[in-house]
């Protein structure tokens, strides 16, 4: 009995140090370029789910507004926004991650959605419902997803 | 708005352009091909000069220009278009008596045809009632005032004919909405919802149908969002579509809370969008995808 106990204390302990919080939305530090230095979950991206996010709908649905060839699995690439295609020698680690978690920091105004908030919308409804939200919102991808996509963007190199 | 979106649209603007000058010569999909002329009879005027409010588009363009031949093709003739089996369905209410008064449409009003010309100035302010009015309002002012008959709801089937009936018999008139006098606060409202970025995408109708019209959005080919075809019948859900359904959509798109269909908000934003039409034909019933 008292084995076990201390067992599972143990292993949840392991577990916490692995998952450490993930940096909270509102605590994002950008700077003055829109820039994030660190990482938000300390755990590094995987590159291939990173992209199943990309072009999934569901998901960051990026290819709705973006082409790059190394998603051409995927159907239907949007115009919106510029390929992607060597995006990866275009920024580094921390652009991305800027870019990915609020662009409009980057690019102000931008049409692009910002992936990594959850406060400041006008009239947000409860996704693509119409209808208002029940519950506080949560960001459109969470920290791992957008450690994910900011991975495989960096592949994406000419 | 920002100098990149400024510029942007300014790009968006001189793709619109030249590729329409392109098209001219090649006949390229979805623009210039032979001019809409329905019946062989109505010429459509399809794109024009901007009005004079608007800011950063040159030339205005209808939906029509943006689909497919095979789409556009649809509404040449009117035993193509699927839209005008509503139309059809709203003569036989229109000579139809109903409510408590013992009248119908026609009682009154005679042949639908003596309502042309009317679409063209709606959403238009009614000094009687104090309020800038769009057909569907009218058209339940008339059944409710004018023949105690009861109102339909304002995106209902029924509705939507009727007021697919009104727009046909105004085909080929140019859009001409008034957005001064009295009518300039709901218009400005209406302009003021159409730059605000709603929902958790922070997206305006000016994001995707102003800086972005002509480009790919998945897979769709964005156009100006006019509303001079309306109501539309949509292949993608097999009928008539009223402005506000269409509006509603729109707004749902941009993962925000919608307004309703005859909300004050959507009468507003009707009024500018439509204003944003001035020039272009009446084309309702039009087809899109
Ligand atoms: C609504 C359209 C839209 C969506 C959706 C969108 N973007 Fe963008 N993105 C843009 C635009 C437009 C720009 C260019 C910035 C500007 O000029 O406003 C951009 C810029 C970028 C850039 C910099 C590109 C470069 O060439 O330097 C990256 C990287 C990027 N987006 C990644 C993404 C990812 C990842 C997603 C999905 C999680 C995404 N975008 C979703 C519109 C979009
Ligand atoms: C009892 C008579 C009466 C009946 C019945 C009636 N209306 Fe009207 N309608 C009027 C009057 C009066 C006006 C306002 C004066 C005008 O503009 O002709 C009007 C105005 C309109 C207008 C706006 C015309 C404009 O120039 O702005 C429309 C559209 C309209 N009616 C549609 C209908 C429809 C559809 C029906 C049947 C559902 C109907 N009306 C039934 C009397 C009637
Ligand atoms: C995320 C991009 C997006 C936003 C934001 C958006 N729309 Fe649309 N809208 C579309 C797409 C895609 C279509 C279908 C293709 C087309 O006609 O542009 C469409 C179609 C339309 C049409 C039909 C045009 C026709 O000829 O049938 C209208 C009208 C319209 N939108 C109005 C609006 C209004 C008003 C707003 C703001 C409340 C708005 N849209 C916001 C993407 C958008």
């Amino acid at each position: 009995m008292k084995i076990s106990i201390s067992l599972a204390a143990a292993l949840a302990c392991v577990a916490g140090i692995a998952a450490a919080e993930p940096v909270a939305p509102a605590e994002v530090q950008y700077d003055e370029y829109g820039a994030v230095a660190q990482s938000l979950t300390g755990v590094a991206g995987d590159p291939a789910n990173g992209k199943v996010i990309m072009g999934t709908k569901s998901k960051g649905n990026c290819v709705s507004c973006h082409a790059a060839a190394g998603l051409a699995e995927f159907p239907f690439h949007g115009e919106v926004g510029p390929v992607l295609d060597g995006v990866g020698d275009r920024w580094n680690e921390a652009e991305m991650r800027g870019i990915v978690a609020n662009a409009k920091m980057t690019y102000e105004g931008t049409i692009m959605p910002a992936f990594y908030k959850t406060e400041g919308y006008i009239r947000p409804g409860d996704a693509y419902t119409g209808k208002a939200p029940t519950e506080p919102l949560g960001p459109l991808l969470s920290a791992q997803d957008i450690e994910d996509v900011v991975a495989f963007l960096l592949t994406l190199k000419e | 708005m920002t100098k990149l979106n400024k510029s942007k649209a300014l790009i968006a603007m001189g793709l619109a352009v030249s590729s329409f000058a392109l098209a001219s010569v090649a006949g390229a999909e979805g623009h210039g091909a032979a001019p809409l002329v329905i019946n062989g009879d109505i010429e459509i005027v399809t794109n024009t000069a901007a009005p004079a409010h608007m800011e950063n588009i040159s030339t205005i363009q209808s939906g029509w220009e943006f689909r497919t031949p095979d789409t556009q093709d649809l509404q040449r003739d009117d035993f193509d278009n699927p839209g005008m089996l509503g139309v059809d369905d709203a003569r036989e209410t229109w000579a139809t008596v109903e409510g408590s008064e013992g009248k119908s449409c026609a009682s009154c009003h005679g042949e639908p045809e003596t309502l042309a010309g009317v679409k063209a100035v709606y959403p238009k302010w009614n000094e009687d009632a104090g309020e800038v009015r769009t057909i569907e309002m009218q058209i339940n002012a008339c059944r409710t005032e004018n023949m105690g008959a009861e109102a339909y709801g304002y995106s209902d089937g029924a509705m939507t004919d009727m007021s697919a009936l009104i727009s046909s018999v105004s085909r080929g008139l140019p859009v001409n909405v008034a957005i001064d006098g009295p009518a300039q606060a709901t218009w400005e409202q209406g302009k003021e919802l159409y730059y605000t970025r709603t929902g958790q995408l922070e997206l305006s109708c000016a994001n995707c149908h102003e800086d972005n019209y002509d480009n790919l959005i998945r897979a769709d080919h964005l156009s100006q969002g006019q509303i001079n075809g309306f109501p539309v019948y949509r292949l993608n859900n097999a009928k008539l579509n009223s402005v506000h359904d269409r509006f509603k959509g729109c707004v749902r798109d941009t993962r925000a809370e919608t307004y309703k269909p005859g909300s004050p908000e959507f009468v507003a934003l009707e009024l500018y969008v439509a204003s944003r039409g001035n020039g272009l034909s009446v084309e309702g019933p039009s087809v899109r995808n």
